[in-house]
């Protein structure tokens, strides 16, 4: 391949402190890399494993989840589901045939703009250095169509 | 079929010099239903919303996407603008295209492309969004404010001068904070005790305003309009009913060596104390840590010299619950302690004193009585260094923030001593004078210009002692040349730093604070004075370093909010709150479980001869404030977010 690897990122994130973090991203004017798309909820507890499953299964690269640091939770507790649920989800990503690599969970919080930015850039980074996720995709087709087998 | 209108905004150029607008535009009418797909300069301006609503009205739209700014700038705008078109506000998303991509991308294809993708998606999600009705929820008019300094007092008096309750809650024994600490204030250099007392005996005597002082915040629950809160009365050991204040027990406390916190160290107090003697209430508390019959089962002088059998050695803290509608944050800040700067001997020589100890030095009812004397042997110091900036502007070792305060007070503290000391000497080392403010300036020049401070422009490096006197080495960065001063005193302008319990207080009340531990306004600019958590506002110097006029300026403004939300009956709530399918609904309770608010009940669907042939859960909407957490945990798929729901995220994510 000649051209890099632009990959596809989706970003799970609460709106009280992620997405605030990458709106002062914004009105700071950092620049950071353009390949993260951002899906904003009300708090990390309400982001479903299943939604990270749809978003590699429709072609994300990489995803994402950020909310409020431990104890910040807007909503008092939240993300400390939102980590527990994240704890046993990342346990399983393997056995689903998803490599955790491509899997990221990080606290962002209102005031961490330049966190938000420095954050995407790594995490675009290692999802450009594991290349396009296609494993998953083939798989689908696989199961979905036994008689090819 | 769905019939979604698309706008576009340039944002001038801060959107339409990154993304390809047109481009968008003519990308986003060839998606499958929309109907309309255009773009305008400003859509937020009064002729871009009338635009809105008049496609709303000629193409009977079903949705509305503003690709624009962040929803958390014009969210409400756009969705009064969709009511007042006749659709229901909540079929109206943002795009954010202005802070989450043009603002920091660089490459102009690659932010199109990004806003292609955002757009469509929000597109997506309308497509699925549901008519929602507002939530109204009652409101108590009584509003909770914490902290007894001046930002807190004139809250108080603000809100309860306008006929409201106001429960004020302070934790020190006496209201007054720092500014009772003060000796004489600047520009005016009106005494801060004569503006200050007339305040706390106003406050403490108005029929409106309830006073708790030596209590404490425990914990906060609720939501706008309906907190509950759980007060701590810490135990006085007097009777606050039964005493005079009439100071007898004071007078005979045998522990009279005591450092006095009012005093910033430089006096001393007895173990039955109030802070000072203008306090309000004018009631003492005993220090436990330091009562000789706490220490040793023996002594009660106190109780035997109290003519009114007052005092009780057996008192408990009591726990008080209060129902407020509105809190008002005015917890104020600390100063930093200078030991880390080792250069300046902060700790190690007496004589090397922070800004807040001249106040006390120089009040009249200081541990001097207004006298600059030096703290190690009570002699005049005949020549005095002020260095700025011990802390501020600091990021190796202290702050990177501007304490906002010091120029002015060290100009004040020349003047102070030169007044009370003629002959004397004052330095000056600073980095930049920053005087502004009503009179500052002027203020700052009268203290070179008729008090005769020298500043110097520069860093002190060093300072130690040497044959009785305080070496001050330093550098005139005007004249390029070292200095060195032998002084009998120096003064620290010292950092202004948040409470040291500030983030574990934010987290009791659920606002948001920065990285110093200052609390976090909704809006730097548009809502200053109000947290993140709807209800709860913030005045003073919680927020950050402020002066006596920004604090009360702000108490005002955090007053006017609170009097325009006690000034409804109702509070209009967003509906995005859980809602139960009862007919999957298993009743297996992990919501109940999951949620931070108790809001899941548990409820018995009946049949016609009244028995139970089911249990579910059910939400009360009042209670809800829409996190979500329930829905993700509900094995059923029972559970959905208003707003947020299951079919509007797969979709967005399907968008992308």
């Amino acid at each position: 391949m000649s051209e890099t690897f632009e990959p596809k990122i989706i970003a799970f994130v609460c709106t009280y402190c992620t997405y605030a973090g990458a709106d002062l991203a914004g009105t700071s004017r950092l620049k950071y890399a353009p390949n993260v798309r951002i899906i904003r909820l009300p708090c990390t507890g309400r982001i479903s494993p299943m939604f990270i499953l749809k978003a590699l299964q429709k072609g994300a690269d990489g995803v994402l989840i950020s909310g409020c640091h431990p104890g910040d939770c807007h909503f008092t507790h939240g993300n400390y589901h939102a980590r527990r649920r994240w704890m046993v989800f990342r346990a399983l990503l393997d056995f689903i045939g998803i490599p955790p690599e491509r899997v990221k969970y990080s606290w962002i919080s209102a005031a961490e703009g330049v966190k938000f930015a420095e954050f995407i850039n790594s995490v675009t980074e290692d999802i450009r250095k594991l290349g396009p996720f296609e494993q998953y995709t083939q798989l689908i087709e696989q199961t979905q169509a036994p008689a090819s087998l | 079929m769905a019939k979604i209108g698309v706008f576009i905004c340039h944002c001038g150029e801060n959107i339409g010099a990154k993304v390809d607008c047109t481009k968008l535009a003519a990308a986003m009418g060839e998606h499958p239903g929309v109907a309309v797909s255009v773009e305008y300069k400003y859509f937020c301006s009064d002729p871009g919303q009338e635009s809105v609503k008049r496609a709303i009205r000629d193409n009977n739209l079903t949705g509305v996407v503003v690709a624009a700014c962040s929803p958390r700038m014009h969210e409400a705008t756009f969705r009064k603008a969709c009511a007042e078109a006749g659709l229901n506000p909540y079929l109206c998303e943002i795009a954010n295209i202005r802070e989450q991509c043009s603002w920091v991308h660089t490459d102009n294809d690659q932010a199109t492309e990004k806003a292609m993708d955002i757009t469509r998606s929000m597109v997506e999600k309308v497509k699925r969004n549901n008519k929602l009705q507002p939530i109204e929820v009652p409101v108590t008019r009584r509003a909770l404010v914490i902290g007894g300094g001046i930002a807190g007092i004139q809250a108080a008096l603000d809100i309860a001068n306008a006929g409201q309750d106001v429960v004020l809650v302070e934790r020190e024994p006496s209201l007054g904070g720092h500014m009772a600490q003060l000796s004489e204030t600047f520009p005016t250099l009106d005494c801060s005790q004569c503006i200050m007392t007339p305040r706390m005996v106003e406050a403490a005597q108005h029929p409106k305003i309830r006073l708790l002082t030596y209590a404490e915040i425990e914990s906060v629950d609720g939501y706008i309009g309906n907190f509950s809160v759980r007060v701590r009365m810490k135990s006085r050991y007097v009777d606050i009913n039964k005493c005079t204040g009439c100071g007898d027990c004071i007078t005979k406390c045998p522990a009279k060596k005591i450092s006095s916190e009012f005093d910033c160290g430089l006096g001393k107090r007895t173990a039955i104390y109030t802070p000072f003697a203008q306090s309000v209430p004018n009631i003492p508390v005993i220090d436990h840590a330091n009562c000789i019959y706490f220490k040793n089962g023996k002594c009660k002088i106190c109780s035997k010299t109290c003519q009114c059998d007052a005092i009780d050695f057996d008192m408990q803290d009591t726990f008080e619950d209060i129902e407020v509608g509105a809190i008002v944050v005015a917890t104020g800040f600390q100063v930093q302690n200078n030991t880390m700067y080792g250069e300046y001997g902060y700790g190690k020589y007496p004589d090397v004193i922070n800004g807040l100890q001249f106040e006390r030095l120089a009040s009249a009812s200081g541990p001097t009585a207004g006298k600059i004397l030096r703290p190690s042997d009570g002699v005049e110091p005949q020549t005095v260094v002020f260095i700025q900036c011990a802390g501020s502007r600091d990021p190796s070792k202290g702050v990177r923030y501007c304490s906002k305060i010091c120029c002015m007070y060290t100009a004040k503290h020349a003047m102070l001593y030169a007044h009370k000391v003629h002959g004397g000497k004052t330095h000056i080392f600073y980095m930049d004078i920053r005087a502004a403010g009503k009179g500052y300036d002027e203020f700052s020049r009268r203290a070179i210009e008729e008090d005769e401070a020298a500043y110097l422009r520069g860093r002190v490096s060093k300072v130690w002692e040497e044959n009785g006197k305080l070496m001050v080495r330093g550098v005139d960065t005007l004249l390029g040349r070292p200095v060195e001063i032998a002084a009998d005193m120096v003064v620290l302008a010292t950092a202004i730093i948040a409470q040291p319990d500030a983030k574990e207080f934010a987290k009791t009340i659920g606002i948001g604070y920065d990285e110093y531990g200052f609390y976090n306004e909704a809006h730097l600019k548009l809502r200053p004075v109000e947290s993140s958590t709807a209800g709860v506002f913030l005045a003073g110097a919680c927020q950050s370093p402020k002066d006596i006029p920004d604090s009360v300026a702000q108490a005002s403004a955090t007053a006017s909010k609170v009097l325009a939300l006690f000034s409804k009956d109702m509070l209009e709530r967003e509906p995005v709150v859980a809602t139960n399918n009862e007919a999957t609904c298993a009743g297996c309770w992990g919501c109940v479980l999951a949620c931070p608010y108790n809001a899941i009940e548990q409820k018995d669907i009946l049949d016609r001869s009244g028995r139970i042939i089911k249990r579910v859960a059910s939400v009360n909407p009042g209670l809800c404030q829409g996190c979500g957490t329930c829905v993700t945990f509900c094995r059923s798929n029972s559970l959905d977010l208003a707003g947020f729901t299951e079919r509007q995220i797969f979709a967005e994510v399907m968008g992308l």
